[in-house]
């Protein structure tokens, strides 16, 4: 057998989460090998809206608000610096959003809970509630169906295809990348991790596991736990359009490209990453119950999949206690959070050690007391 | 340019950016503007290029126009009728309210 | 909901229309679901019409030999459902819309029988308008009697040699044809040539064809080695190399072939397995000897389930519709068997020219992957070779990476204009076979249609509504 190769840190998944910390890393003189599968993978950044969002982020844990809000914040000089380096434009905006509500009662409720998160957390952003005609005002095209909204200005949107392409593009000038090369098991190895391939192991000091939905298979070998489940998402895309939709709307919106994309639905459905004709249906609908005018607009491709959720849908960051040097970094929030796994997170995962303030963000959370 | 093998005398007209085109009614549309010698349909979103049928089987979306008003019907899969106004599709489509 | 069908047939070409016809004779209730308004399919699109019926010295009698199938479809009491798209398929259930609206309509068994269509060549200035296919020509030719008399046919295949005959005949022979089959695919064909003559009228017919074009004066240009279409906004020349030697000619219209290749969007975007089968360089769905695909609900027949000529699509309708009857219990596996068994023995007898012709018209590895970086793969979204290469080498495994950093194949055609060229194109780049680079993930709609037709499409009817 081939002896292995040797790394400085394995980063395991090349989504956007694995992307961004390996991209972090690199920019930090870390020598990283970033393992990533072949062509079909259950890939959230290839069926994802591309939504920097802030708004009612964190309810119910505050830590996940400011967590949010910041990177929120990061992402202007981020999008700007990592599109200099790579010359892909990310294609950001920050016009603003709305979360449209559709009965009165449903209005009162989403008000009252970005007001209780609004005192909660400490770093702030600010939302607006408003009634039909004052989102007409901004959005002529609303439908007298929408009773109200609330609006972030904090809110934006961004190509999660060239974020991605952006960070891998980037990190290959300065690390290894290895398409083709999906992990079948990670191990402790001496003082390092085992990372086994099918072509060929590697040893690494370090690794972090960003593996989205394979971290549940791969965490216990590392003495770790990933209790995540797939939440499967149904996205609709039409073809491209004058562009017509200024403001972003928290199921809709228009790319820079022209073509408007739609979609909210969230299913249990395994690793199943089908559409459904049934959910596709009440997509459409709900799309032309916001926007009447969506109904002439010809829909091109459809996705479905699979989100990444923790059981309380925040992210995890974790060390393993049994094996230190191994790291958890399991979100579903990549988007919005890539400049947090770019930035702190990396300068964090470099210097081996994770903040203590990120402690509501360790998997300890899940773990039920022996009886 | 193409020439007619059919003979039979056109019984209907309808317009293509805003050009009279002869023709006759429930023919193909997209082979009667060829017919007036136009080989552009449309222009891209992305660059503005032209573009004109390339498989007249309703696979390539090469020939999309608007037809009264809708647009993004395929040229190769329309029929004339008579009065109907064809304008080329320009760039991205406009929906309509 | 309405009692469903017992099948549903998506196309009503020869394989749909002959699949409709056995299952009616099995006692099936059967629905067949078309795009075109009159049955037929590409091949014998609008021979029942009139004056297509009266240009048989054009078209030749392949084509009308459809006509007693079509008559046979329309008695067979199946329910024809022209003018319809299908846009989306699920176990059981067939998504459409029509000019009257959009529903759905339920089956227990389905076939898919989409056709074929021709293989993407993408030259450069391939984009340009004025340029077309052989089949679109013909299209032009066999329902809009339409002939161009400028025109240059560039490419290989029989298909290219049957509409530059047909032009013949129609008193328009072309300007030019231009062959880039290689020469030495005839070395390569030769050991196929005794199976071939089983089925020895389609070499009688292609050798036919070429003494047409001979005999009408029509200049042939072999070997070509390198193809360019010249223009701005609008064809304006061809030229080509062979030998070494470049040459030019002034042309208006320029007609493209190299061969045909299955429909692939409705059974990938079913995750029906596939193959790539090398000697058509083509994808195809792995079907069973009774054209069962790996979803057991759907059968795949016709050119949909690899390129075999109307003969055998009508064959292979047929010999679906019978397992069909023996699935849904109307009759056993030994009755199948009985009526099955000749027609695959006369399937195997219509295919043994098959080897040979693909063997020789097999196109030509400079074709299929465009050899400079800006022409364009991408017809929709403008992807230029270029920039596919430029993501190979920054690691994209497979198609669908390229298609979210690029855009290819994301346009309204659906991938269907790049998709075979993505695929060949990245196995040339990486040298990996193109089974291992794949194909896009495609997905449903297979044809776009409004958001407002999928908001308001509704149960629609059944077999006992």
């Amino acid at each position: 057998m081939r002896s292995p190769h040797k790394t400085g840190i394995a980063v395991i998944g090349g989504g956007i989460v694995g992307a961004s910390v390996a991209y972090g890393l690199a920019a930090r003189g870390e020598k990283v090998t970033l393992f990533d599968e072949g062509d079909i993978a259950f890939r959230a950044a290839r069926g994802n809206l591309g939504n920097v969002w802030v708004q009612g982020k964190g309810a119910g844990g505050p830590a996940y608000a400011d967590l949010t809000r910041r990177a929120a914040k990061d992402w202007d000089d981020f999008a700007h610096d990592l599109g200099a380096e790579s010359g892909i434009d990310l294609h950001f905006r920050r016009p603003g959003a709305f979360f449209f509500c559709f009965t009165e009662a449903e209005l009162e409720r989403r008000s009252k809970t970005l007001t209780d998160l609004d005192a909660q957390a400490t770093v702030p952003s600010r939302f607006e509630v408003m009634d039909n005609a004052g989102i007409r005002r901004l959005l002529p095209e609303v439908s007298s169906a929408v009773v109200g909204a609330t609006f972030c200005s904090d809110d934006g949107t961004t190509n999660p295809f060239h974020l991605l392409r952006a960070l891998l593009s980037v990190f290959e000038r300065r690390g290894d990348y290895r398409p083709g090369h999906p992990v079948a098991r990670l191990a402790p190895d001496g003082s390092g991790f085992r990372v086994e391939t099918p072509q060929g192991d590697w040893l690494a000091d370090r690794v972090i596991l960003t593996a989205g939905l394979g971290n549940k298979e791969l965490a216990p070998g590392l003495g770790l736990s990933a209790p995540i489940r797939p939440v499967r998402g149904q996205i609709l895309v039409t073809e491209k359009l004058k562009p017509f939709l200024r403001y972003g709307i928290s199921f809709i919106r228009q790319t820079v490209e022209g073509g408007v994309i739609f979609g909210e639905s969230s299913e249990e459905a395994g690793l199943d990453d089908r559409t459904t004709p049934d959910v596709i249906q009440t997509t459409a609908q709900r799309a032309v119950a916001a926007l009447p005018l969506l109904a002439n607009a010809q829909v091109v491709r459809s996705w479905a999949a699979l989100r990444v959720m923790s059981p309380d849908g925040m992210p995890v960051y974790a060390e393993s206690a049994a094996h230190p040097g191994a790291f958890l970094v399991t979100v579903h929030s990549g988007v919005t959070l890539a400049p947090f796994h770019a930035g702190p997170l990396a300068t964090a995962l470099s210097a081996g050690r994770l903040d203590p303030a990120w402690q509501p963000f360790s998997s300890d959370r899940f773990s039920v007391p022996a009886s | 340019m193409f020439q007619r093998l059919d003979l039979r005398e056109f019984d209907t007209s309808f317009t293509f950016a805003g050009r009279a085109i002869p023709a006759r009614e429930g023919e193909n549309l997209a082979a009667a503007i060829l017919r007036a010698d136009i080989k552009a349909f449309r222009s891209t979103p992305r660059s503005g290029a032209p573009r004109g049928p390339y498989c007249m089987m309703g696979v390539c979306f090469e020939c999309l126009v608007t037809v009264d008003g809708e647009p993004n019907r395929q040229a190769c899969l329309e029929t004339v009728h008579g009065g109907m106004v064809v304008e080329p599709q320009a760039g991205a489509a406009e929906i309509n309210r | 909901m309405t009692a469903p069908f017992d099948v549903a047939i998506i196309g009503a070409g020869p394989a749909g229309m002959a699949a409709a016809v056995m299952a009616r004779k099995q006692g099936l209730s059967c629905v067949v679901f078309d795009e075109a308004g009159r049955p037929g399919g590409q091949i014998y699109r609008a021979v029942t019409e009139r004056p297509e019926r009266d240009r048989q010295d054009i078209l030749g009698p392949d084509y009308y030999a459809g006509l007693d199938l079509v008559e046979a479809f329309q008695r067979s009491g199946a329910e024809h459902r022209a003018g319809t798209m299908v846009w989306s398929i699920a176990e059981g259930e067939i998504h459409w819309r029509s000019r009257s609206g959009s529903g759905v309509t339920f089956a227990r068994r389905i076939v898919a029988a989409a056709g074929a269509m021709e293989r993407p060549f993408p030259l450069r200035g391939w984009t340009l308008p004025g340029v077309m296919t052989a089949g679109a020509a013909q299209i032009l030719l066999k329902s809009a009697g339409l002939v161009e008399d400028d025109i240059v046919f560039v490419g290989c295949g029989p298909l290219l040699y049957l509409v530059a005959a047909q032009y013949c005949r129609a008193g328009h022979p072309p300007r030019l044809v231009i062959e880039t089959t290689p020469r030495r695919n005839l070395g390569a064909a030769l050991p196929h040539l005794p199976r071939a003559l089983l089925a020895a009228r389609y070499l009688f017919k292609g050798l036919g064809l070429i003494r047409e074009l001979r005999a009408a004066g029509v200049r042939i240009e072999r070997g070509v080695e390198q193809v360019e279409l010249e223009g701005e906004d609008a064809i304006r020349g061809v030229r080509w190399r062979s030998g070494g030697r470049w040459q030019r000619a002034d042309t208006g219209r320029v007609a493209l072939h190299q061969g045909v290749v299955p429909n692939v969007n409705l059974a990938m975007a079913l995750r029906c397995r596939h193959l790539w089968d090398e000697r058509q360089r083509c994808w195809r769905p792995a079907l069973d000897e009774w054209n069962r695909s790996s979803q057991p609900w759907l059968w795949i027949a016709g050119d949909e389930a690899g390129i075999a000529g109307a003969v055998s699509a009508r064959l292979s309708g047929a010999i679906a519709a019978l397992d069909i009857a023996r699935d849904l219990g109307a009759i056993d596996e030994r009755e199948r068997n009985r009526a099955g068994t000749p027609l695959r023995a006369a399937l195997g007898r219509d295919r043994a020219v098959r080897p040979f012709l693909e063997t020789l018209y097999r196109p030509s590895d400079v074709f299929v992957v465009p050899q400079a970086d800006d022409v364009i793969i991408c017809r929709c979204e403008e992807v230029t070779r270029g920039e596919i290469a430029r993501v190979v080498k920054e690691g994209a495994a497979g198609p669908n990476q390229a298609k979210g950093f690029l855009r290819c194949g994301m346009g309204p055609c659906q991938g269907r204009m790049c998709g075979h060229t993505v695929t060949e194109t990245m196995s040339a780049l990486s040298g990996k076979g193109q089974e291992e680079i794949g194909y896009f993930r495609q997905r449903m709609p297979i044809k776009p249609i409004t958001t407002g037709e999928i908001a308001a499409s509704a149960p629609f009817d059944g077999a006992g509504a």
